[in-house]
């Protein structure tokens, strides 16, 4: 900062808003028509993005009679395969956001914004929708001159079948999203039967809108302006993270190729074709840097590598780089990095964690709360009396006649379990009962007795678990 | 800030701050200005929907007639109706056979926790553990029986035992040998107690309430039942009077239970909760019935 009261702005700031001038984000006032071409990273771009797949199929497999991934949010079960997760288990949840935003960090941290690039659904869409415009409408200078064109019949009918196209993709989308929530097939007939939960509509509604403007007409602007994560990327990257990277020192002074020998060429590698901001999908030219708008797609690589071909110079001019390797610094490999091993540590905390949980979920699960108001009650036959409310989670598929014991006192008698205690699938049933010792065989004011729930499922396996508590009694008299 | 505009010609507004650092006047992106204008329209579609506008006391009330009291009453409603399943239940159950049903038996108990916290607990504790001159609700140990009938009876009609001031009937050996015998009995579970004491006991008239073996009934029923007054147990180590012990039981012995021309005897009144004099009606107590049984002590 400038203290100096005197002082009025220097020349270096005017320099560097002269360079600011010429550089120009597109706030949305143009739309970008990138250019489509072939190429290593474009393929690359297509596996990565199929993922999303899943998203959409994901719904139709089937595991045990039912959907094989389901949230059931009515009855509160999340179905993974084979595994019943109930709100009880939700610390894995947070295992599992933990997971994902390390992995997130990890990753932008080491090569960039491969999200973004690659996985976004933002981008992923885009591609999709701006592959459709192509396929009607032509190369980006056929479909600049279209948008100029006056309304024809010929216009408006690429214009509709473009349009529907976008929202029946933005409707399955939604429709996607839904079937994640419910059983998809019957989706499929009460939707269109008129039958299906309100909210079914509105979500549908609400992504079909969302997917047909974010993707169909915001496109990049998402990333520049509306996405939060987009601008926190920035601060995660450092000198180390290999991003595409124009090769400064080796293309410039750029220049148009002339018929010269290749010895007395005075220029840089670069041709000055503008072939990479032609098939940039946000408009940017990587030449000046890395900057806000580069989602590191890399299609950039793939047009200047042709370009390299054709001319007869060595590919990687724009290229996956760190700063430091740009700069001719000394780089070591991934595996080498502590940082590195640091971030797989902790992933590898989370999944262990995640998988643990998942191996470990028990059938039955008991929660015990001991009676506070009276902590103890004496009894006319001498004995202490403690109460304690079972709450008996039976996380099964079947009704349970669940039985409870309680050890921990060889003097010990158990009240109000005499009958086992049926329990409902995937509901807390509450018991009370009472435990009783005699006064004289109290050692101590307070000590540990165990609870312990035992049922027979119908394959004949028996779940159980365990839970220990806290008998109290008078402070025992001293004589 | 300063007046003067060092960047002439930029199309800033003149506010220059740190020398450097201008407020330029681009207009915002158009799809942002669209949802700016799409957010204003919003605001006068829901104003005209929903109540919204303050005019006079009440709002505009908007076309749908949606209010946020209405929606409450309307919730209120619905819980009403899931309750009045259970509710018509219990009315034409008894105390017994709702503690025989596990499902209505848990709903009775969350159902009557309240009314206990409301009616009960000042005397008997929020959990029914009793307080000074308040019997325990926890235990097993019942003045007038723990059946639910007795129960009923109790809340229905309130109690109100009495027991007579000894202070002129006895002399002061006698309510020694008494009031040790007592503590002794407490202690040792009705086993001990000395025989001056025993004798004591059966010739100055304390049979007739405490019963032939001090246990507090005045006849005990084959079926297990009992007939009494309300006078305590005296074979068990609960004391009616807490805390217990040798100057308690003497105190008691002097002075008596509920005895209006001695100011220090000991009060022990419940009022009767039935309407109309109290303010339950048929349908709490039984909810309460069944509370206080389950609290640990039942029969
Ligand atoms: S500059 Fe290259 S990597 Fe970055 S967004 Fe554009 S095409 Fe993709
Ligand atoms: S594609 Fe390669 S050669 Fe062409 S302008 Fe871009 S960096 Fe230069």
């Amino acid at each position: 900062m400038n203290t100096d009261p005197e002082s009025t702005a220097p020349v270096s700031v005017d320099a560097l808003y002269a360079e600011a001038d010429d550089w120009h984000v597109n706030a949305g006032g143009q739309t970008i028509h990138a250019k489509r071409i072939p190429g290593r990273w474009r393929t690359i771009k297509w596996a990565m993005a199929s993922v999303w797949l899943i998203y959409l199929l994901g719904p139709y497999l089937r595991w045990d009679d039912r959907q094989a991934v389901l949230f059931d949010i009515p009855n509160r079960q999340y179905h993974l395969f084979s595994v019943t997760v109930l709100p009880q288990d939700f610390w894995m949840l947070s295992l599992l956001l933990l997971f994902f935003a390390i992995l997130l960090a990890v990753m932008t941290a080491l090569v960039g914004r491969v999200w973004c690039g690659f996985f976004c659904f933002q981008t992923v869409w885009t591609d999709v929708f701006t592959w459709i415009e192509e396929r009607l409408e032509g190369p980006p200078a056929a479909r600049r001159k279209l948008d100029a064109a006056p309304m024809s019949r010929e216009k408006l009918k690429l214009r509709a079948i473009k349009h529907g196209l976008w929202l029946l993709i933005g409707f399955l989308t939604g429709f996607s999203f839904v079937a994640w929530f419910t059983d998809a097939p019957t989706l499929w007939w009460t939707f269109f039967t008129g039958q299906a939960n309100g909210a079914a509509y509105v979500t549908v509604a609400l992504f079909t809108a969302g997917t047909y403007v974010l993707a169909g007409f915001l496109r990049e602007q998402t990333c520049f302006w509306l996405c939060p994560y987009a601008r926190i990327q920035g601060v995660m990257l450092d000198r180390s993270t290999i991003v595409p990277t124009y090769d400064e020192r080796r293309g410039e002074p750029r220049g148009r190729v002339k018929r010269e020998d290749e010895g007395e060429r005075t220029t840089g590698d670069c041709v000055d074709c503008n072939q990479c901001v032609a098939v940039c999908p946000t408009g940017v030219d990587i030449r000046r840097g890395q900057q806000e708008g580069c989602i590191t797609c890399a299609l950039c690589l793939d047009a200047c590598d042709q370009v390299m071909d054709k001319v007869g110079r060595p590919r990687g001019l724009i290229r996956y780089a760190s700063l430091d390797e740009l700069e001719g610094r000394r780089t070591s490999p991934l595996w080498l990095r502590p940082r590195v091993w640091v971030y797989v540590l902790i992933l590898g905390l989370s999944l262990s964690g995640i998988l643990y949980g998942l191996t470990s979920l028990d059938p039955l699960e008991l929660r015990v709360l001991h009676e506070r108001a009276p902590l103890f009650v004496l009894q006319s036959d001498g004995s202490i009396q403690n109460k304690y409310t079972l709450k008996i989670l039976n996380k099964t598929h079947e009704p349970l006649a669940v039985t409870i014991r309680a050890t921990g006192h060889e003097s010990l008698t158990l009240a109000g379990a005499e009958q086992p205690i049926a329990t409902a699938p995937g509901g807390v049933t509450p018991a009370t009962v009472f435990v009783r010792i005699p006064r004289q065989a109290l050692e101590a004011e307070q000590q540990p007795i165990v609870f312990r729930i035992e049922a027979e499922r119908t394959t004949g396996e028996p779940a159980v678990t365990e839970r220990e508590s806290v008998f109290v009694g008078p402070r025992p008299r001293s004589d | 800030m300063a007046d003067h505009n060092p960047f002439p010609g930029e199309n800033n507004t003149g506010h220059v701050w740190d020398d450097n650092i201008r407020e330029l006047k681009n207009p915002p992106p158009r799809w942002w200005m669209q949802g700016f204008w799409l957010s204003i329209l919003w605001v006068i579609g829901y104003s005209i929907l929903y109540p919204t506008w303050p005019v006079g006391d009440e709002p505009t009330p908007g076309v749908l007639g949606w209010s946020q009291i209405k929606e409450y009453e309307q919730g209120v409603e619905r819980i009403e109706a899931k309750r009045a399943q259970f509710e018509d239940r219990i009315r034409d159950m008894t105390a017994d056979q709702i503690l025989a049903d596990p499902g209505l038996k848990q709903y009775t108990l969350a159902s009557a926790k309240v009314l206990f916290g409301d009616n009960c607990a000042a005397c008997h504790g929020s959990g029914g553990q009793g307080n000074p001159g308040y019997p325990v609700l926890a235990d097993d140990d019942w003045l007038y029986g723990g059946t639910t009938a007795k129960l009923t009876e109790t809340i229905t009609g309130g109690r109100q035992s009495l027991m007579p001031a000894h202070k002129t009937m006895l002399t002061e050996p006698e309510v020694d040998t008494l009031a040790h015998w007592a503590v002794a009995m407490a202690e040792t579970g009705g086993e001990g107690g000395s025989e001056a004491g025993w004798n004591l006991f059966r010739t100055k008239g304390c049979v007739a309430c405490h019963g032939q073996t001090a246990n507090g009934h005045v006849v005990d029923l084959p079926n297990g039942d009992f007939i009494g007054v309300g006078a305590a147990n005296l074979r068990d180590g609960i004391w009616r009077f807490e805390p217990g012990g040798y100057e308690s039981a003497r105190h008691t012995i002097l002075y008596g239970v509920n005895q209006k021309d001695a100011p220090e005897s000991r009060s022990a009144v419940m009022p009767a909760f039935a309407e109309p004099a109290g303010k339950l009606s048929a349908q709490d107590i039984k909810k309460l019935v069944v509370y206080v049984h389950s609290l640990g002590g039942g029969m």
